[in-house]
């Protein structure tokens, strides 16, 4: 049982409780992207950042672990200042418009992607390979909630993983396959944990499109239905 | 980029699919369900749903919804020709029901009808439809397609231990020991308990033990896969059974505490030993072994299965001795132990609990205990037939007979899930009155007098229970359809209408404003479910009944103390069967199932976005068969049977054994219950759909019917081989 300051609080805590768990505790709130509460941490984005006194770096407050003595500080001027930097850099890559979690965290932190005008933009088709959902990775941000889904957290279906390196960085399937020739079972969990929009259900993107509940109702229909004997 | 939508409402309800209950969110925009979630922090599912669940419920605006009440105009030309409908209003409909319904009961009295209950619809629906036919027209001929399913189960249960539910709650699979999956494709038909089981094994080192004929996915999470041939389910429990008394591994303080005549059963079971059963099953004797003594070993063990051993003309003794097993083991009782038959529909649970049984009423209390009726009669102001009604295939064949007339059917679909069809239908050509309330015109619609169209899940309320007996809510999400009502409103509006014509002054009737008040008089005619109100399911999501009172916190896990029989009682069993075996003629096994993309007969799922991903009737043939045939994947196949034939296309895969074809039940076009034999399990009454003979022969495409066809097999969809995949 580590006891601990947070913010100059002082709280002891149970064994393998995270940072930002014990900041929950004291009411210090740390901002985060990637995190969800019922899924696998894995301290991806960093927005989660906070600074533990002795420490060389800042710490990712979603997967380190509270231990005896340690003073943290989640809202220093540096963390803040890492925060700004990163919403800024995301922002500036990726479009952010359909993330409701994130978009109030660039307000509140005054994250402008203006500051990186002239860094490249993430730029993908947006895929179209499966009846049920759509895959626009324009606006992922790499979180990761999908992988961990479709692997452990939920589905061991493994269909989903990262594909590239550094700035090319992103969601892929096995050989950049389409979903149906993966080991995807299109239980959509990833859609269901995707903070963006980047993973969306068809008929939601084709009533964005302005699409009437009908229209939507027969674009989702191929023609060549088993049914199709007594109409056409 | 377009405007992220906000959604008009967001409702909170239960899943439409199968028994695991999920609690899904309902995005609404423009009456439009758009998107469903899941809530990470609600049992059972904890934020999982399935591809039925997640994508699957668009069939609830589908343009093919009833959407007024309809009745027949070409009645003279028989059942089976094309119907001709013309549209109604309510009251001309249900009229003319009750005068039909009211001619027939005082013609020859109320067992010339019949009900069939429904799995899909609420626990309310179907107490008002089993209050309607055994209050008014004195008839138990009440039941449902539990029947096609866990009959096996249901009986072997009843008769060992008293219970028939599954004994042990979703939340405790995580923290599994050791348990052994039988008969379940549970990755296909039970998608989220799956992920739990697979959760257990892969993060929390729980050993499997699969014991299938098919290699469903869940072998590959499996410690031991006991590959036996299909139908020799008895022979290996029996065996395993065998190795754990020789080896002293059961547990003699619960034997002598729970349960009664093991002396007996020690005896009879000498023959079976694991050599023996290696002769008859093909299982190797050092892997039966294994599997007895992993599953004794365990601290905690449970037993989850499906079907495949319940749909058997021996479900009742596959089931005996899966209860023997856990018995002799002592693995009841405590949490992460127990018997788990997986219940297939959402509340194929709480339709039998809510008295859709021919010799129950609510919650398994029994027609014949003269106190029960007292009970009853004293509550409605009437006089129930104390004799138990007809079953599911029983109610067919005396509709054959004329024996029945008049079949009030509400939302199932006989003419999909009824072995042998072709029988099936030449049955209910004969009925005077067939009645179908659905969602949908289905394959029994076609051929009914009167469609009465009923709201969908999302236009409804009232209570479902899911697999481990799990009270949750079922909430209005969108506006009904057309002039569709909820399927209790139907039913009591009729029952007022069948009370005036007969006279009947019922002491407690059927003028209910909503169905809470329903269930306010479920809850008062049953014990068990006294602490269970719709307020407090609102605030804890769910109660798992029993549960006796308010200030009880439901009953995850039963028979801690006691079983509902007294004392568990061991059965002996004979090896035997009295299936269909191949033979020269028909010397393949057919073997029928579900797909993870389909729904049972396919009312909901075949109009729904699910059809795209898995459009069409494949069968999978093993590929020493297919050498021989020369048969490739794509390959039309004609797989005949005594009763009749159908045709689909073939995949050629190692999941199914060699000589055995997997057939998907979901799919009119090749219906596998035309080929099913209606021979029953004496005990339960379930038909053997596991195993019919077959023979098989290529065959050439049909012309002009679905251009799809033309696409190779494995670009369609989603269809894929699953062996080759995992």
């Amino acid at each position: 049982m580590p006891t601990l300051t947070i913010d100059g609080k002082s709280i002891t805590v149970p064994e393998g409780t995270t940072l930002l768990q014990a900041a929950a505790m004291v009411d210090s709130e740390i901002p985060v992207v990637c995190y969800h509460p019922h899924l696998t941490a894995n301290g991806l984005c960093r927005v989660c950042s906070v600074e533990v006194d002795g420490w060389r770096v800042q710490a990712a407050a979603c997967v380190t672990t509270c231990a005896e003595g340690m003073n943290v500080n989640t809202q220093s001027t540096g963390v803040r200042l890492a925060r700004q930097t990163i919403l800024a850099m995301l922002a500036s890559t990726v479009d952010l418009s359909q993330s409701p979690e994130i978009l109030p965290l660039l307000a509140e932190y005054k994250a402008d992607p203006t500051v990186f005008a002239d860094g490249k933009r993430r730029e993908n088709p947006i895929y179209d390979d499966n009846p049920f959902y759509l895959r626009d990775y324009n606006q992922c941000i790499n979180c990761w909630r999908c992988v961990q889904v479709c692997a452990e957290d939920a589905q061991f279906a493994f269909a989903l993983n990262f594909d590239g390196r550094g700035f090319e960085t992103r969601i892929g399937t096995f050989a950049g396959n389409g979903m149906t020739d993966t080991t995807c079972v299109f239980c959509g969990q990833c859609v269901g944990a995707c903070p963006t929009g980047a993973l969306k259900p068809k008929r939601q993107a084709l009533l964005e499109e302005g699409y009437n509940p009908d229209e939507v109702y027969f674009a989702t229909r191929a023609k060549n239905k088993r049914n199709s004997k007594n109409t056409d | 980029m377009s405007n992220l939508l906000s959604p008009d409402r967001v409702v909170r309800t239960t899943c439409p699919y199968c028994g695991v209950g999920c609690q899904m969110n309902l995005h609404i925009k423009d009456e439009m369900v758009y998107r469903v979630t899941a809530p990470f922090d609600a049992e059972p599912n904890r934020g999982m749903l399935c591809v039925k669940g997640r994508f699957g419920t668009d069939y609830v605006r589908h343009p093919a919804r009833v959407e007024t009440p309809l009745i027949r105009t070409n009645r003279a030309e028989g059942r089976s020709a094309p119907a001709q409908w013309r549209t109604a209003t309510w009251d001309e409909a249900l009229d003319y029901i009750a005068d039909e319904l009211v001619r027939i009961y005082r013609e020859q009295g109320g067992d010339a009808l019949a009900t069939f209950a429904s799995a899909k619809t609420t626990n309310e629906d179907n107490f008002v439809l089993q209050k309607m036919f055994r209050s008014l027209l004195h008839t138990n001929n009440i039941d449902h397609c539990a029947r096609l399913c866990h009959a096996g189960s249901v009986t072997g249960l009843s008769l060992s231990i008293g219970s028939t539910a599954m004994s042990n709650s979703i939340a405790e699979m995580e923290h599994l020991e050791c348990f052994i999956v039988t008969g379940s494709n549970t990755s296909e038909t039970h998608p989220v308990i799956a992920n739990f089981l697979k959760r257990a094994v892969r993060k929390n080192g729980a050993k499997l033990i699969v014991i299938d004929p098919r290699k469903v996915e869940m072998t590959d999470f499996a410690h031991l896969w006991l590959r036996q041939k299909p139908g020799t389910d008895v022979a290996v429990f029996q065996a395993m059974a065998h190795v754990i008394v020789k080896e002293g591994l059961y547990k003699p303080e619960f034997i002598a505490e729970r349960t009664e005549n093991f002396e007996n059963y020690i005896e009879s079971l000498e023959e079976f030993t694991p050599e023996w059963a290696e002769s008859i099953s093909g299982v190797p004797a050092e892997d039966i072994r294994s599997a007895a003594r992993t599953y004794a070993k365990a601290g905690r063990a449970a037993i989850y299965w499906g079907m495949g051993i319940s749909q058997s003309t021996h479900g009742t003794d596959n089931t005996l001795s899966l209860v023997n097993l856990a018995m002799m083991c002592g693995h009841l009782g405590k949490p992460g132990t127990g018997l788990n038959p997986l219940r297939g529909q959402n509340n194929v649970q709480g339709c039998s609990d809510s008295g859709g049984l021919p010799a129950f009423l609510t919650a398994y209390q029994q027609l014949k205990e003269p106190a029960i009726k007292a009970k009853f009669d004293h509550y409605w102001g009437t006089d129930i037939n104390p004799v138990p009604g007809l079953t599911v295939t029983e109610i067919v064949g005396n509709a054959g007979l004329g024996n029945v007339r008049g079949l009030f059917v509400m939302g199932e679909n006989p003419m999909m899930s009824e072995p042998n069809q072709t029988h099936a239908r030449h049955a209910l050509e004969k009925l005077e009155l067939l009645v179908c309330q659905d969602i949908f015109i289905n394959e029994t619609g076609e051929m009914a007098d009167v469609i009465l169209p009923a709201t969908s899940f999302a236009e409804k309320e009232g209570t479902f229970t899911n697999s481990d007996r799990r009270v949750q809510l079922c909430r209005t999400a969108v506006a009904p359809v057309g002039e569709s009502r909820p399927d209790w409103e139907i039913v009591c509006d009729l029952a007022q209408r069948v009370q005036t014509r007969l006279g009947i002054q019922l002491t407690h009737g059927f003028d209910y404003a909503h169905p809470s008040e329903i269930w306010e008089e479920m809850r008062a005619l049953t014990p068990e479910w006294q602490g269970i109100t719709y307020e407090r399911i609102e605030r804890e999501g769910g109660v798992h009944w029993p549960c006796p009172a308010e200030s009880h916190p439901g009953t995850p896990y039963l028979f801690a103390d006691t079983f509902p029989r007294g004392r568990g009682k061991f059965f002996e069993i004979q090896y035997g069967t009295e299936s269909e075996q191949p033979n020269v003629t028909y010397p393949f096994r057919m073997t029928t199932g579900r797909v993870l993309y389909h729904w049972h007969g396919s009312t909901m799922s075949g109009n729904s976005a699910l059809e795209e991903a898995f459009p069409e009737a494949i069968c999978e043939l093993h590929p020493d068969d297919a050498i021989r045939l020369d048969v490739k994947t794509g390959d039309w196949l004609r797989i005949s049977s005594k009763r009749g034939s159908i045709e689909m296309r073939a995949m050629v895969t190692e999941r199914s054994p060699q000589g055995t074809v997997f057939v998907p039940f979901h799919f009119v076009e090749a219906a596998a219950n035309l080929l099913t034999l209606d021979k029953n399990d004496a005990r339960a009454k379930i038909p053997d759909y596991k195993n019919t003979a077959v023979r098989i022969e290529k065959c050439a495409p049909p012309q002009g019917w679905d251009a799809g066809y033309a696409l190779p097999l494995l670009e369609r969809g989603a269809i894929k081989d699953p062996v080759q995949v995992h």
